[in-house]
């Protein structure tokens, strides 16, 4: 309904009961694999209701800000409805902190409408481009896992548009079955129109964040044994340290300020090309972990930080993926339960490190509790994530990452994963038995489905 | 007294856009379309986001016995000044213009007709309140008519002029008409095109439609560019242009 210079269309569009379908190359934030498809982009109820009726009898998958790294929100050679112009708040209860959302509503929006109101979303993950049909979809986690669970521990209800075109209400009340596939369901189980969130008071825009080294990795574990009680905490580790300083790196902690900060607008930068694979090297690496270390002094540091700077320090940098040049990058993400976890994550650092494909920091993290998602990631432990180049070779280290989680009865985060075996992924994920029972009831002939269900035998 | 903008289509991609824009410079908002379902939710997210008021109206362009009723409903809700964004316009292809008679009727009462009705309908009320802003959606397609296209840009030139003689008129109670001549944009109507020469997003249009808004009147190209570029198109000699495969 609107107006523009027109050029009719060519070839490869068709518009169908109101939505227009084209063809386009997608890929997600690790950028190894670019897949074409048949993509519709709906801006209305209308026309995301039209888009279940796939041309050519395509399948199809959600797809958000793409801004997971596998293939979770990919469909090569099938369909996608892309949700980020599905974007309105449709709600706000401010007596029960609630809101109710589209799925294309990202994490940044909610902080530019909540935080000047005292509210924030409870869980966050790293970067605030991420939307809340992701969120669900995935599950996801952020530094206050130990505390306050998973993002979908904090989703009151959701409503969910079925292959077949109907419209359920899903909660812990109606429909737990299908409400606990839905919730880290990697996008299997329909399409999420709206999402009941609860938000969280805090006192202010800022936090009190504390800094300090930590010299190698019992003194790390020690550390977050120490910050069991904070509210935020997360450790950046040196991938690239060996030996005596295997797992030394930088534990940051964070408890709400009273006091805020004059809000500034933040700039943000672009990384502005596509860095050339000799830029990153053992050498170059190492040199910018080293420096990351020295950044914090010897007897650690406390500052006051707006939450975006701490929630995701890398928003500030847009496209920093292309940091791993055209190749792109994978990235590695587990979780190994407390008891043997400190063995099994020397193991996988040293892994890493002798791998000799060079790994910027690691992100390293204690868990509290396990999501409430059939194919939730969380369990409590510790969760260990880091970059590695997409290279020839890196194959067989990711292997190797993959057997030592699976021997410490751990699991990979599929939100991040591109290279899990379909047996590993069986090993890891118990439930996802129970998750295809509750899968076939509501979508028999898997209309729905993506570059990841097939790869890990989902269909 | 916050002024009111009444967004005529405002489901469209670049009504919503424009809506955003407004309601963050603490505008009210009257949501005027067909698609109700989607006015509320529309409204819902601006007065969240921004704090106004939002309020979705039942509105058909082609329904012109309505058009006097819906203009009293919304004199009587714009408490500040009452601003008009006007939006609405099909585009069906040309091809199908040509087979139907009817579905270029129905383009021709929805772009222009309508657009002649509801303005005029506005016209009295907007001289009795002695101010605000009319911001019509024209387009480059209404600059020359190409074999693609040349129907829809027919009713758009037919409405380029009609806001010519509307402006004037409307000048002497000191109300601003706006005509912006809008370049191609990323929306759900272009979506299955493929990717179009200098196309912004809503976001950027509405960004710049609200910075002349602010001030302007009489017609603009947004995005600017393609001032010459048609420009250019308007000269070009018959003989040449209808070679071109524009």
């Amino acid at each position: 309904m609107q107006d523009m210079a027109t050029i009719e269309p060519k070839s490869t569009t068709a518009s169908r009961g109101g939505v227009g379908w084209k063809r386009i190359e997608l890929t997600s934030w690790g950028r190894t694999s670019r897949t074409p498809c048949l993509a519709a982009r709906p801006e209305r109820m209308r026309e995301l209701r039209a888009a279940l009726d796939v041309p050519e009898g395509r399948r199809l998958l959600v797809h958000g800000a793409g801004r997971s790294y596998g293939d979770v929100c990919l469909n090569g050679g099938e369909a996608v409805v892309l949700t980020g112009r599905l974007d309105r708040i449709l709600d706000f209860d401010p007596a029960a902190a609630t809101v109710t959302v589209e799925p294309g509503v990202t994490f940044a929006d909610l902080l530019d409408t909540f935080l000047p109101r005292g509210l924030l979303p409870p869980v966050s993950p790293g970067t605030a481009f991420v939307t809340m049909g992701g969120a669900v979809a995935n599950d996801v986690h952020g530094k206050n896992q130990h505390h306050l669970g998973c993002f979908g521990d904090h989703v009151l209800w959701l409503d969910l548009l079925l292959p077949d075109g109907e419209m359920r209400r899903v909660s812990e009340a109606e429909d737990p079955d299908l409400f606990r596939a839905t919730i880290g369901g990697i996008g299997l189980t329909g399409i999420i129109t709206a999402i009941c969130l609860r938000l969280m008071p805090v006192p202010s825009n800022a936090l009190v964040v504390r800094r300090r080294r930590m010299t190698d990795l019992d003194a790390f574990l020690a550390g977050f044994e120490e910050a069991a009680g904070a509210s935020w905490s997360v450790g950046w580790i040196d991938a690239l340290a060996q030996g005596a300083a295997l797992g030394r790196g930088i534990l940051e902690t964070a408890e709400p300020s009273p006091q805020g900060i004059a809000p500034r607008p933040e700039r943000a930068r672009r990384f502005p090309f596509d860095a050339p694979g000799w830029m990153l090297n053992r050498a170059s690496v190492r040199a910018f972990n080293a420096a990351y270390w020295r950044r914090v002094p010897a007897g650690g540091e406390e500052r006051l930080l707006p939450y975006r700077k701490f929630l995701y320090p890398l928003d500030a940098m847009h496209g920093w993926n292309r940091m791993y040049g055209r190749a792109g990058f994978r990235q590695f993400q587990c979780v190994v339960p407390q008891a043997g976890g400190a063995a099994a994550l020397r193991r996988l650092l040293e892994a890493v490190s002798a791998s000799g494909d060079a790994s910027f920091l690691a992100v390293l993290k204690s868990m509290g509790r396990a999501g409430r998602g059939l194919l939730s990631f969380a369990m409590p432990g510790y969760t260990l994530a880091l970059d590695v180049p997409a290279r020839p070779g890196s194959a067989a280290l990711f292997a190797a990452l993959e057997r030592i989680t699976l021997e410490a009865g751990g699991r990979i985060y599929l939100a991040k994963d591109s290279t899990l075996s379909a047996a590993g992924f069986a090993a890891m994920y118990p439930d996802a038995g129970r998750f295809q029972k509750i899968r076939a009831q509501v979508d028999p002939q898997h209309r729905l489905s993506s570059d990841m269900s097939r790869r890990l035998g989902l269909g | 007294m916050s002024p009111t903008w009444l967004m005529l289509g405002a489901s469209s991609s670049v009504a919503r856009a424009f809506a955003r824009e407004a309601a963050a410079h603490g505008a009210d908002l009257l949501l005027a379309g067909r698609d109700m379902e989607d006015l509320e939710r529309q409204a819902a997210d601006l007065r969240i986001r921004h704090g106004v008021q939002a309020v979705p109206l039942r509105f058909d362009a082609r329904d012109f016995a309505a058009h006097a009723a819906f203009v009293q409903d919304c004199d009587a809700r714009a408490k500040g000044t009452l601003n008009v964004f006007l939006a609405f316009g099909t585009m069906p292809a040309q091809a199908e213009a040509d087979r139907d008679p009817g579905v270029a009727a129905a383009m021709v009462e929805a772009n222009f007709t309508g657009a002649a009705s509801i303005l005029a309908a506005l016209a009295p009320v907007l001289e009795a309140r002695r101010g605000g802003t009319v911001v019509a959606l024209g387009s480059v397609a209404g600059d020359r008519g190409r074999p693609r296209n040349y129907l829809y840009g027919a009713t758009k030139a037919a409405l380029h002029t009609y806001l010519q003689g509307y402006a004037a008129r409307l000048s002497r109670a000191g109300v601003r008409v706006l005509c912006l001549k809008a370049g191609v944009m990323d929306t759900a109507m272009t979506w299955p095109l493929p990717r179009l020469p200098f196309m912004v997003s809503p976001q950027e249009f509405a960004a710049a439609a609200w910075r002349l808004a602010e001030r302007g009147s009489g017609s603009a190209y947004l995005p600017r560019i393609w001032w010459p570029v048609m420009t250019v198109i308007r000269m070009l000699p018959a003989r040449i242009f209808n070679r071109l495969d524009l």
